[in-house]
């Protein structure tokens, strides 16, 4: 009961934020609107008992990417101050779209049957994290690393180049 | 689980917690800042309210708390408004994983988090965003600036902190704060020795996250007027003040937990043990803000980026190799 109001409160705290950063016409608003929206994620995620996902959920997401979003929105000459129109004259093929896209999604919601995985949730979910990162998806780990380590220098080399 | 009593005890908590910060770390903070200042420029300080200035920052309080609040008329109000509740939020936040000592076997915490020291370093991080928001809805070009240098300072420096705070957790084998200080077993099994350059780094990182001086580029008073507080007034003024005090003794508390053996000493009951290293931290920090200059934007993110951040790494593989063989 307790869990089911808890999960009701954060789609709530969730889902309200989401709609002002779609919605508003201010575009920093809307990103710091995206903060609230990350915390209910991150409740969801301690409410799953993913508690170490949940903190990086709140330093990466709430405290760095929205950060630099706002950075880049007050860095771009014009970006602030002015109203914006989030929406343009497609709003009902949108609508339409997006209607389609849930009704499928729920559907298949309702039809697959969810499987159970076997054994428990261990008790401290960071160090089993830490041991498959390292052992069994070490191959994903190290690429994923060297995608980021690219993406860094790419960065670098486009921001060079306009001297 | 009973819904209704947890309810009640995290708001027991809340409340204890923030009077107990808005006491310590801002009121009795600041004048300690004030004193200690005073007496290194050779001047006697707050001197006139209560005896020898003890009422002064008391004083300061009422006085602004009856102020008006200003909120311009160019200004987003509610993004205005809100800022300076975030900083203060968000600074108290992370004082919940903070170990106080132990009474009769119990530790007192309040709440002992098997993510502690991650949680510390997400609720440090959300500081920026009330800092930010409070710096752009001024609609002032210093509140802008102001909050513009603080977000890139304290975006670079959390990736020092957290090499700091890894390095830490590898050592002790756990990221809750309790056992970090269970790990450090006796006299020479504090940290501050084995992990020597882990907490160099955390102390730069941590004046810096802060905003103190000699990082305190944000609200530099001689160039950018007070940066993203200028336009605030009255009690949201004293918010953004006590959400930084409380942050920068959180700052000595994590310094105290991670490194000095947190509440552990001879002799003497923990929690004087505990009160006492954060208080030699604290004054360490302040000693550090009358005595140096403010640093260049460019020094500040080239000493994170090209020294800070490369002994971190190197300092954690360094430990990761003692820890394994």
């Amino acid at each position: 009961m307790g869990t089911l109001a808890a999960f009701f409160i954060l789609s709530a705290v969730t889902l309200i934020p989401a709609v002002v950063v779609v919605t508003s016409k201010n575009i920093v608003r809307s990103a710091l609107a995206l903060v609230p929206t990350f915390f209910g994620i991150t409740g969801l995620y301690i409410l799953l008992r993913a508690e170490f996902v949940a903190g990086i959920q709140v330093l990466i997401y709430a405290g760095a990417i929205t950060v630099l979003i706002l950075f880049v929105i007050m860095l771009t000459e014009g970006g602030t101050g002015i109203r914006i129109r989030q929406v343009n004259e497609q709003v009902p093929v949108g609508a339409l779209a997006s209607a389609v896209l849930a009704a499928l999604l729920i559907w298949v919601f309702l039809r697959t049957p969810w499987p159970q995985g076997p054994g428990a949730l261990p008790e401290y979910t960071a160090a089993q994290i830490g041991t498959t990162l390292l052992s069994s998806m070490v191959l994903v780990f190290e690429v994923t690393s060297l995608v980021l380590l690219i993406s860094l220098i790419g960065a670098i080399i486009i921001a060079r180049r306009e001297r | 689980m009973n819904w209704g009593a947890e309810i009640a005890k995290a708001v027991l908590a809340a409340v204890g917690m923030f009077t107990f910060l808005a006491i310590v770390a801002a009121m009795f903070g600041v004048l300690l800042e004030r004193k200690i200042g005073g007496w290194i420029q050779s001047r006697l300080g707050p001197k006139h309210v209560g005896p020898q200035g003890l009422l002064q920052t008391l004083a300061d309080t009422l006085k602004l708390l009856q102020k008006e609040h200003i909120t311009p008329r160019a200004a987003d109000a509610v993004v205005f408004n809100t800022a300076p509740l975030v900083v203060a939020t968000a600074g108290l936040m992370g004082w919940l994983v903070i170990p106080f000592g132990t009474l009769g076997g119990t530790v007192l915490v309040v709440r002992d988090l098997n993510i502690g020291i991650l949680f510390f370093a997400a609720m440090a991080s959300m500081t920026v965003i009330g800092i930010l928001a409070g710096g752009w809805s001024s609609n002032n070009k210093y509140s802008l600036l102001g909050a513009l240098r603080s977000a890139s300072q304290m975006i670079s420096y959390e990736l020092p902190l957290g090499m700091a705070l890894v390095a830490v957790a590898m050592e002790a084998g756990t990221l809750s704060t309790v056992g970090i200080v269970r790990a450090q077993d006796g006299w020479m099994g504090s940290f501050i020795f084995r992990q020597f350059p882990a907490f160099v780094i955390f102390l730069v990182a941590a004046t810096a996250e802060v905003n103190r001086v000699p990082f305190d580029l944000p609200e530099a008073e001689s160039e950018l007027v007070a940066g993203y507080l200028s336009e605030y007034s009255g009690m949201r003024f004293s918010l953004f003040m006590l959400g930084e005090y409380a942050e920068m003794f959180a700052m000595a508390a994590m310094t105290t937990t991670l490194f000095l053996g947190g509440w552990k000493g001879p002799l003497l009951p923990p929690l004087v043990w505990f009160f006492l290293k954060m208080y030699l931290v604290v004054f360490f920090m302040m000693w550090v803000r009358w005595t140096f200059p403010r640093f260049r934007l460019d020094q500040l993110l080239s000493l994170c980026w090209k020294v800070l951040l490369p002994a971190g790494l190197i300092w954690i593989l360094i430990s990761g190799y003692r820890i394994t063989f």
